[in-house]
């Protein structure tokens, strides 16, 4: 039984397969309804969530299976002190397969040691959101064509930001990926990223702090939120939050191919002005994220359609 | 230089970065132990400026290996009939647990009690450890 935690407990096979799996999906989504019919998937969501939660739950569904869970830890056990490895050994014995969001790092990998069914990370704090991985590159695939030789810029909360660590993870393991890390001091990347990933790979890239300059350069520009969530010091929050805005302005520097990606939710950092620009994917991103996950609950549960 | 007499049996453990040696007495519960112990606190070292250095007079039979999770350029001295017969750095184990505690306060080992606290060596050549659950690296 396969779980995933990490985008890279998926092998490039496995990832191959489920992107080309989505991609059938996509063209032909009817052929794939009631596949997972009589199954159930439970979304063990301790922390609130509206993308994930209902794009794992649409997902569930478009296959013709069930979905049960909860969506906030006080509308669940944890509330009277269950621990996640109780929750999820009875949970094993409700659903077929699980979609855990939870606060703290690890909490998905404590449930995967103790459960009998295929648990998906869906957030863990910080630390890994696989299915917000598998959803860019779905998107990236898609809308680009390929996967490498490709200079992706990085831009906002890149120190906290999951979603960045778990994209270049992803990324690096494609020829020919370029960086652009955009992001003030007190938020680049961690150093273990800089220095375990990227420099261990001889990966190049650039860090600034100049959007604008490196502007041009960029075939994907990842855009992410300051999430007020990460800080204990609202003060830091307060003054880091504004950083870095995207606006028609900027845009001007792009190029015409270049592709704007957004794990949503936005809040301040893309101007709504830039919505209407075809390079502003995001929506359609949020939308292919459901077809990547059908794929991937099919793949876990061993579903095939000929 | 403050002199201590040398061992018959026993070990030495050498290079402790200066300041470290009580943690390793602690960790080796020494205290409780039957033998002879030395703790040299501050002594010159060419390579080190100031370094930590214990004696454990008597037969060891302790994991001096973990010992690595904690100082990981410590040397160990092993020595018999008054003549050092094994010179090493500590291998460092592939996983400890319950050595040390991981300290990033977001993760799921800072409110679930009953896990163990446990660490996989990252890199053998920075004697790096990472947490297991959040793989936060461990800060000595």
């Amino acid at each position: 039984m396969k779980h995933v935690i990490s985008p890279l407990d998926l092998s490039m096979e496995e990832l191959s397969d489920i992107l080309s799996l989505a991609e059938n999906i996509l063209h032909d989504p009817k052929k794939y309804f009631g596949c997972c019919y009589g199954k159930k998937l439970a979304t063990l969501f301790y922390e609130p969530s509206t993308r994930t939660r209902l794009s794992f739950e649409a997902a569930m569904l478009n296959l013709g299976g069930s979905v049960l869970g909860f969506s906030s830890a006080d509308s669940s056990s944890a509330a009277k002190g269950e621990s996640v490895s109780d929750t999820i050994r009875v949970v094993s014995s409700y659903a077929d397969i699980c979609a855990m969001r939870h606060p703290k790092e690890g909490a998905p990998y404590v449930a995967s040691i103790h459960s009998s069914i295929p648990v998906i990370n869906a957030g863990d704090g910080g630390h890994n959101h696989p299915t917000q991985t598998l959803t860019d590159l779905f998107t990236i695939k898609t809308l680009k064509g390929h996967l490498d030789h490709l200079t992706i810029g990085f831009c906002g909360d890149l120190k906290f930001g999951r979603t960045v660590h778990s994209l270049i993870g992803a990324m690096v393991r494609y020829p020919n990926s370029r960086f652009v890390l955009i992001s003030p001091d007190e938020l680049r990347i961690p150093t273990y990223l800089r220095e375990e990933v990227l420099e261990a790979n001889n990966i190049p890239y650039q860090e600034t702090k100049a959007l604008e300059e490196v502007m041009p350069e960029l075939d994907i520009l990842y855009m992410t939120r300051v999430q007020k969530e990460r800080f204990f010091n609202e003060e830091d929050y307060i003054r880091l939050k504004d950083s870095f805005i995207l606006d028609a302005a900027k845009m001007q520097y792009a190029r015409e191919d270049m592709l704007i990606l957004h794990p949503l939710p936005r809040v301040n950092e893309i101007a709504s002005e830039v919505d209407d620009d075809p390079r502003a994917v995001y929506f359609k991103q949020a939308e292919l994220g459901v077809y990547v996950r059908m794929a991937l609950i099919m793949t876990l549960l061993g579903i095939t359609v000929e | 230089m403050l002199n201590i007499g040398g061992l018959n049996e026993g070990v030495v453990i050498d290079h402790i970065k200066a300041g470290g040696a009580m943690k390793i007495y602690e960790y080796l519960n020494l205290e409780k132990q039957d033998c002879s112990v030395a703790i040299i606190k501050n002594a010159k070292s060419s390579k080190m400026g100031k370094k930590d250095i214990i004696k454990i007079e008597g037969p060891i039979t302790l994991d001096l290996d973990i010992l690595g999770v904690l100082d990981p350029n410590l040397t160990l001295d092993i020595i018999k009939a008054g003549k050092i017969v094994e010179k090493r750095n500590p291998n460092l184990p592939v996983q400890v647990t319950g050595i040390i505690r991981c300290k990033n306060p977001r993760c799921i080992t800072s409110v679930e009690q009953e896990l163990s606290h446990r660490f996989r060596l990252a890199s053998k050549e920075k004697g790096l450890y990472r947490c297991i659950y959040c793989e936060q690296a461990y800060k000595r």
